[in-house]
């Protein structure tokens, strides 16, 4: 199946670059055999269209090209110039006065802004030509081009989707892609807090970022990048299975003949889920905590003489946290569990039985495999959300302990997502952030997609049916 | 069938006490958060203490949550209703069209676009979170303006999150959107009076999930809020009573404050209950 995958990636990068090569043959083409109307449309947009009456396709072409020009002209292309050295002219004191240079931040962010300008103005240049020729066909075969009316009310029927993903995918772009770009890029320079604009400049460094995340030696930050990557591994592994395994346990206790009140058991279960994170994590933050209830009423009852230390020792923390967490994510399998272990056949069990099969064997052999292939990507989203659960860490140690050891200010109960945001709060060492947001991103890239490819579900579609 | 009986009566037995162990456990938080919300601050101590039940119970804490003299803390529940509703009816109405456009339309760059969105849910949203302070500062939306600040970042991407509400339009038998285009329905027409109306329990999951984040929203809250107190929501402004040494008093007065915002949020998640089981347990076979 892998294989197939990656036979269809590079199928599919090929298709792209003939997609691509077409493209480029039909703009021509299309200059040479297309009308005059449709040969100034190449400067114009929108000209052919609002010649043929197609005001509301036109007007809207014509449009982007006017918004593209007085957004370069106006505001763009100051910050896209200097895009390559992301400002020379540093701000400095004139006598009291403070004369402000370069904004280094402000450059990158819209320079980032304009080359996705540039992007979809290609993209609907291209647009623009296809419909001249698109009219131009209709009108050489004797039909009639659609009225404006009909145009617009095809918005609400045929081209509906246009409609409905315009808002979404504005939002989506503004608010998630233009700041991933940004980031991204922000982790090839030296943005950090000796280089905060407006005051100074930032540049480009190349890969230099990079390097200290994975050199051993000096300013270095490998050992401790390899220890939170270690842990953040760890503990995604145990609250992902604890938490499956042991939901899949209560539920089906819950499920079991005989056992009555299954509403009472659930509902008290189900608070976890209902009360907010961080009144109920935040309370049980307090609960362990060195002057809290359980070291309280230990002292108490003389079963210990110093309290416990659950979270300033680095391993009772990761286990109380992994323990917690237990507490949190049991309730949200056992929904989940209760619902699909009602699907199981009963005649199977029953078969079972009378062949003397044990409960453990049951289990073995038809619960665990029926789940096991049904929740196989809820597996997976669960140990990608996992390793980017802040809530339960941050709300519960904010990473403590923390150690000298450890470079960057990281604790040891700190994953890859906690540093990245102690480094962007309480350090403004933007530069490292952006390389740790980064690798997070690949680490749960290649997880995904490797996993993907081996769930059963994925690779036999119709296996349990 | 004796011995059957009994062994049948001796595992029931063991399920009870399992279960009765496991409620204590999950109860015992919650008990203690209100037991110990009725300790005073004043008479008795609000702090740190090793015992349970208060000596003596008083609505001191209560008292102090409502007095705005002393605390903000009736501006910050207000806050957060304010954003939790914006933000629930937003983020259903987007999911709702994106699921549709991407659930029963065909077109070019469909595959492309939900490719892309996968992707992109790779990275950790906290990376961008400088970026998106500024891109709110440039519209005054920080700070004092900080609650549609925090409606607007989580609305405008919510697109991303059309799973579960997808998966469920998928169900939908594709045979019905037919013959109403036959009868000559368009597609918003389809998609209001047909659609709509059938993912009532798919609406409410969404609506839900939605309203309840807003309430642990605390990261990036403070980024925008930072220093303002009254732009606060719950979870920025109480968890300072927990986290600071100067609030060292202010613990029982947290308990106070997490009661009130549980007791409300607790009630309408087990009145919708059966809906959010429907939406996870369908998006979690879907993945």
């Amino acid at each position: 199946m892998a294989q197939d995958a990656g036979k269809k990636k590079t199928g599919g990068a090929s298709r792209f670059f003939k997609a691509v090569g077409n493209g480029i043959k039909d703009i021509g083409v299309i200059f040479k055999e297309g009308d005059w109307k449709t040969r100034i449309s190449y400067l114009i947009f929108g000209f052919g269209p609002i010649m043929r009456g197609q005001i509301l396709i036109g007007a809207a072409l014509l449009a982007c090209e006017a918004l593209f020009i007085w957004f370069m002209t106006g505001f763009g292309w100051q910050y896209l110039s200097k895009i390559t050295t992301l400002g020379t002219v540093a701000t400095k004191k004139v006598g009291r006065k403070t004369v402000y240079g370069d904004n280094s931040f402000l450059i990158l962010l819209f320079g980032v802004l304009a080359i996705f300008a540039v992007i979809a103005l290609i993209a609907m240049w291209y647009i623009n030509i296809r419909e001249n020729r698109k009219e131009e066909m209709l009108l050489k075969n004797g039909k009639k081009l659609p009225s404006n009316g009909e145009v617009f009310r095809s918005l609400f029927d045929r081209n509906f989707h246009k409609t409905l993903l315009a808002l979404p995918v504005t939002g989506i772009f503004v608010f998630t892609v233009l700041p991933i770009a940004f980031m991204i890029l922000v982790a090839f320079t030296n943005y950090d807090k000796n280089h905060q604009s407006p005051t100074n400049l930032f540049t480009w460094v190349g890969l230099e970022n990079f390097k200290q995340l994975v050199s051993f030696s000096g300013a270095g930050i490998g050992p401790t990048f390899i220890q939170v990557l270690a842990w953040t591994l760890v503990w995604a592994l145990f609250a992902t299975f604890t938490n499956y395994f042991l939901g899949l346990a209560v539920a089906m206790l819950i499920n079991k003949k005989g056992i009555k009140f299954k509403k009472l058991w659930r509902t008290i279960l189900v608070l976890t889920i209902a009360v907010p994170q961080f009144v109920s994590l935040l309370y049980v933050m307090k609960m362990f905590a060195n002057d809290g209830l359980i070291n309280g009423y230990l002292i108490k009852w003389g079963i210990i003489k110093t309290y416990i230390p659950f979270w300033t020792d680095p391993l009772l923390a990761r286990i109380t946290i992994i323990v917690v967490n237990i507490w949190i994510g049991i309730p949200y399998m056992m929904l989940i569990a209760t619902g699909l272990l009602m699907n199981i056949p009963e005649d199977l069990y029953e078969s079972a039985r009378i062949d003397g099969a044990n409960p453990w064997q049951m289990f073995r052999s038809i619960t665990l495999p029926y789940m096991l292939f049904v929740t196989g990507p809820f597996l997976l989203t669960q140990f990608t959300g996992n390793l980017n659960n802040f809530n339960v860490i941050y709300l519960l140690t904010q990473g403590k302990p923390q150690s000298v050891n450890l470079a960057e200010k990281a604790g040891y109960s700190d994953l890859l997502i906690t540093w990245l945001y102690k480094m962007t709060v309480n350090d403004t060492n933007y530069r490292m952030a952006a390389v740790i947001g980064i690798m997070v991103f690949v680490v749960t890239a290649v997880i995904s997609l490797v996993v993907y490819n081996m769930l059963p579900s994925v690779r036999d579609e119709e296996g349990f049916q | 069938m004796k011995s059957y009986k009994t062994k049948r009566a001796i595992g029931n037995a063991v399920g009870y006490i399992i279960l009765i162990l496991i409620s204590i456990i999950w109860l015992f938080p919650f008990v203690g958060l209100v037991l110990q919300s009725f300790r005073s601050y004043a008479t008795e101590y609000g702090g740190m203490v090793d015992y349970l039940v208060p000596k003596q119970f008083s609505l001191d804490n209560y008292k102090f949550l409502f007095d705005s003299s002393q605390t903000n803390y009736l501006l910050w529940y207000k806050n957060t209703i304010i954003i939790a509703l914006f933000v629930s009816l937003l983020q259903t109405i987007i999911q709702l069209c994106v699921s549709y456009a991407l659930s029963r339309m065909r077109f070019t760059g469909r595959t492309f676009l939900m490719r892309f969105w996968l992707i992109l849910g790779m990275f950790p949203g906290f990376l961008t979170m400088i970026c998106l302070y500024f891109l709110l500062k440039q519209f005054g939306l920080t700070q004092a303006g900080a609650i549609p600040g925090l409606i607007l970042v989580s609305v405008a991407s919510s697109g991303m999150g059309y799973y579960v509400c997808k998966g469920y339009f998928d169900t939908i038998p594709k045979a019905l959107d037919e013959a109403a285009m036959i009868d000559g329905a368009t597609r918003s027409r389809i998609f209001f009076t047909m659609i709509i109306p059938m993912s009532k329990p798919i609406i409410i999951y969404t609506a839900l999930v939605a309203f309840m984040a807003p309430w642990c929203d605390y990261v990036f809250a403070s980024y925008v809020a930072f220093g303002h107190d009254t732009s606060y929501n719950v979870a920025v402004g109480m968890t300072r009573w927990v986290w600071t040494n100067d609030y060292q008093g202010y613990f029982t007065r947290f308990c106070a404050g997490g009661v009130l915002v549980a007791i409300p949020v607790t009630l309408l998640f087990m009145f919708l209950q059966k809906y959010y089981v429907e939406g996870v347990t369908g998006g979690a076979v879907k993945g």
